[in-house]
């Protein structure tokens, strides 16, 4: 019997698949898939180097932060994978234009760590003038654009530059950065619809650590998936588990591909979860069952992930893997110590870059300050 | 020398810096094909392509989000909305964006371009077409705001922001877009931002003004007998970078200011021109200084003529401020 009532449009039945994954939480894989993928050892030991890197690097900041040495402190734990991954698929002259948990990014492609602590401190090496709080890293030798604190304001620069790098047609593509949260932003959509519209060479990846703050993803949004709403806008999406750093290369590697052969906008989504408290001001058992947090944080851990199938391909060994611990945590605590007690940036900076010069009426207007300053006693 | 309106005069810039600088580029809703609701855009997709006069999807924050983009790139963009009104959907875009790239990249992220719109009443356009947003902007920490008020400044002015190194807020005012009209040089002049233009010398006081309004204080003068306590009418063309100067100098001769603008009194613009004549000023003030503005009201349609400034309130203004 026919009816006269329309049957809503069905959901693309590929949403519904599991994402794509190339080694098993216990470090498992297919031989012949991996092969397939010919990813050189000596980038999956360099992976491996910049996911450690972090984790080390936000574990020591995050002990500074509580010791008081810094105000504030945001951590990528649990999230390396889809930060490092991604990242490494990206040729050196594409752009970064990150969120907030993709400093690691910025350090694999070569931002300095004394810089990225520099800023941290806020002190005058820091190349961004002490003017933003810890974590809002920027340079522009590294193609990482500084962040702002608004969430979800930088994707339409991302499809922005993308229309430019399209209309000097250098071939560079752009890899536009977001959280789950940032998706319910109008920006989001914004950014979408006109790179869908110019065909624009971005690559969006949303890490889905399925927390804004306290709101988890299910509060965020009604579609079951990120990738959905990309494909409303008419851009192919592919959705990866986030914490096997293999897959996040290869499926960005793919789309970065597309991208740069001028087939358009692309989107992944990288599943993977919060294990860390938002940022050093929060306390997440407040909201969620850390039971759960739990398991992300052994269990599927990206790092132990990743350990386990380098050690079982023989690519790397425990004395090996400690060695490089050592190395990178010495790394990391010397370049504190160097830049913990660096002087803040001069008084004149607070007054520059506001425009290409500095006006008359801020020099008048940093006199006065300048005239009511305490007095710093002699030594 | 050609007699242009305001439209073809900024038509004329564009034109010119697309010719001469390849980066430049201009985004907005309806600017391509159409060229622009208020034809300022005219032929330029015709002569420029596709690539370079790009017609967006609906969205503001898109329009200037993307031209953020660009500008980062190294583009020149030149940023069409619609109306002022419609801004707001960008105004994050522009205040937390926009306005502090330079500052906070430490100067690795510049964002230099140029954001068009026309702005204000008197066309019966009710609330969402009439609107000066300017001293939201002023306020704002990064950006340069520019408002012509003829052709010939138009066409300057456009040409030095298309130049800049900051974002310009360009606000044309689109109640004079086509009743303006003068000689406008062919080919390229600047006129350098942060110089007021002194309209008519005079000795009784001092009225500063911009955009439409200095056509309605002159209507004051030549019809309403304003001109008989022979004041001194200042175009300040620029409220970031202010004048401050030319502005200090005239007050010092006259003693006597009234302030024009059609944006509402509370902290409008004429709020920060009284702060400024009464911190370097005041001793040489022989009377209040007096404001002449839109109400503190939303824009409305049926009376808008009495909303705005009109000849007779600025005649009186004036009047009242000469015999203080
Ligand atoms: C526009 C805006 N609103 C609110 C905030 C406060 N805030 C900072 S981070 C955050 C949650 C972000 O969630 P998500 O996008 O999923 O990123 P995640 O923190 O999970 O990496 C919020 C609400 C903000 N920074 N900007
Ligand atoms: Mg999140």
């Amino acid at each position: 019997m026919s009816t006269a009532v329309p049957t809503p449009v069905a959901r693309p039945s590929g949403l519904d698949q599991a994402p794509y994954q190339l080694i098993a939480p216990d470090g498992r894989c297919d031989a012949a898939r991996i092969d397939a993928c010919a990813v050189p050892a000596a980038q999956l030991l360099a992976l491996y180097r910049g996911m450690l890197r972090i984790r080390l690097m936000d574990e020591r900041l995050l002990t500074m932060q509580r010791q008081g040495r810094i105000s504030f402190y945001g951590e990528a734990r649990g999230q390396e994978a889809a930060v490092v991954g991604t990242a490494a698929a990206l040729g050196p002259e594409d752009y970064i234009v990150p969120a907030l948990r993709e400093a690691g990014a910025a350090l694999y492609r070569g931002l300095p760590l004394a810089a990225y602590i520099a800023q941290i401190f806020g002190n005058d090496h820091d190349l961004t003038r002490g003017r933003q709080m810890p974590c809002h890293p920027g340079s522009r030798a590294a193609r990482y654009v500084t962040m702002s604190s608004c969430i979800g304001t930088q994707l339409p620069h991302a499809t922005g530059m993308a229309m430019a790098a399209q209309q000097l047609r250098d071939g560079h593509v752009i890899a536009g950065y977001m959280g789950d949260g940032a998706t319910s932003e109008g920006d989001f959509h914004v950014a979408l619809n006109f790179a869908g519209v110019f065909r624009a060479p971005v690559v969006f990846v949303c890490q889905n650590n399925q927390w804004a703050i306290s709101t988890p993803v299910s509060q965020q949004t009604a579609t079951p998936t990120m990738a959905e709403k990309a494909l409303a806008y008419g851009l192919p999406a592919v959705r990866c588990d986030g914490n096997d750093v293999l897959a996040c290369y290869v499926a960005m590697r793919a789309l970065v591909a597309r991208a740069r052969r001028g087939e358009g906008p692309q989107f992944l989504e990288a599943l993977t979860y919060r294990v860390s408290a938002h940022s050093s001001s929060d306390d997440p058992s407040r909201y969620r069952d850390e039971s759960v947090t739990a398991v992300w944080r052994e269990a599927r851990c990206p790092l132990v992930r990743f350990r386990a199938f380098l050690l079982g391909r023989g690519l790397l060994s425990p004395e090996g893997d400690s060695a490089l611990r050592e190395e990178l945590d010495a790394e990391v605590r010397a370049v504190i110590t160097a830049e913990e007690s660096v002087a803040p940036p001069p008084l004149r900076s607070l007054i520059e870059d506001v425009f290409a010069l500095v006006p008359p009426h801020l020099v008048e207007q940093l006199a006065e300050v300048a005239a009511a300053l305490p007095q710093k006693p002699a030594h | 020398m050609p007699v242009y309106n305001i439209i073809q005069a900024v038509n004329d810039a564009l034109r010119l810096e697309m010719r001469k600088n390849p980066r430049v580029v201009v985004l907005g809703e309806d600017v391509g094909r159409f060229g622009g609701v208020f034809r300022a855009t005219t032929g330029l997709q015709e002569e420029f392509g596709k690539d370079r006069v790009m017609d967006t999807p609906l969205a503001e924050a898109g329009i200037i989000g993307t031209a953020i983009g660009m500008a980062l790139y190294g583009l020149r963009p030149v940023a069409e909305i619609q109306f002022a009104d419609f801004i707001f959907p960008a105004f994050d875009q522009i205040v937390n964006e926009l306005a502090k790239f330079r500052y906070r990249s430490g100067g690795e992220y510049p964002a230099p371009m140029v954001i068009r719109t026309p702005y204000g009443g008197g066309i019966r356009g009710g609330h969402y077409h009439s609107q000066s947003p300017e001293a939201l902007f002023a306020h704002t920490a990064g950006l340069k705001v520019i408002i012509p008020s003829n052709p010939y400044d138009a066409k300057g002015l456009l040409l030095t922001a298309l130049r800049d190194e900051d974002p310009v807020m360009f606000l044309e005012p689109k109640r004079v877009y086509r009743a303006a009209r003068g000689e406008v040089p062919e080919g390229e002049y600047t006129i350098p931002f942060g110089q007021a233009k002194i309209v008519r010398e005079g000795q009784g006081l001092t009225v500063l003004c911009y955009g439409a309004m200095l056509h309605v204080v002159m209507e004051a003068l030549e019809k309403q007998g304003a001109a008989e306590f022979d004041p001194e009418v200042i175009d300040l063309r620029s409220l970031v970078p202010l004048d401050t100067e030319t502005i200090l100098e005239s007050v010092r001769k006259t003693g006597r200011v009234v302030i024009v603008h059609e944006a509402q009194k509370t902290c409008g613009f004429g709020a920060e021109l009284s702060a400024l004549i009464a911190e370097k000023a005041l001793l040489h003030l022989e009377a209040p200084i007096v404001r002449v503005c839109g109400l503190d009201t939303p824009f409305p349609y049926t009376l808008e003529m009495e909303y705005l400034p009109s000849p007779e309130r600025i005649t009186k203004a004036i009047a009242d401020t000469a015999r203080f």
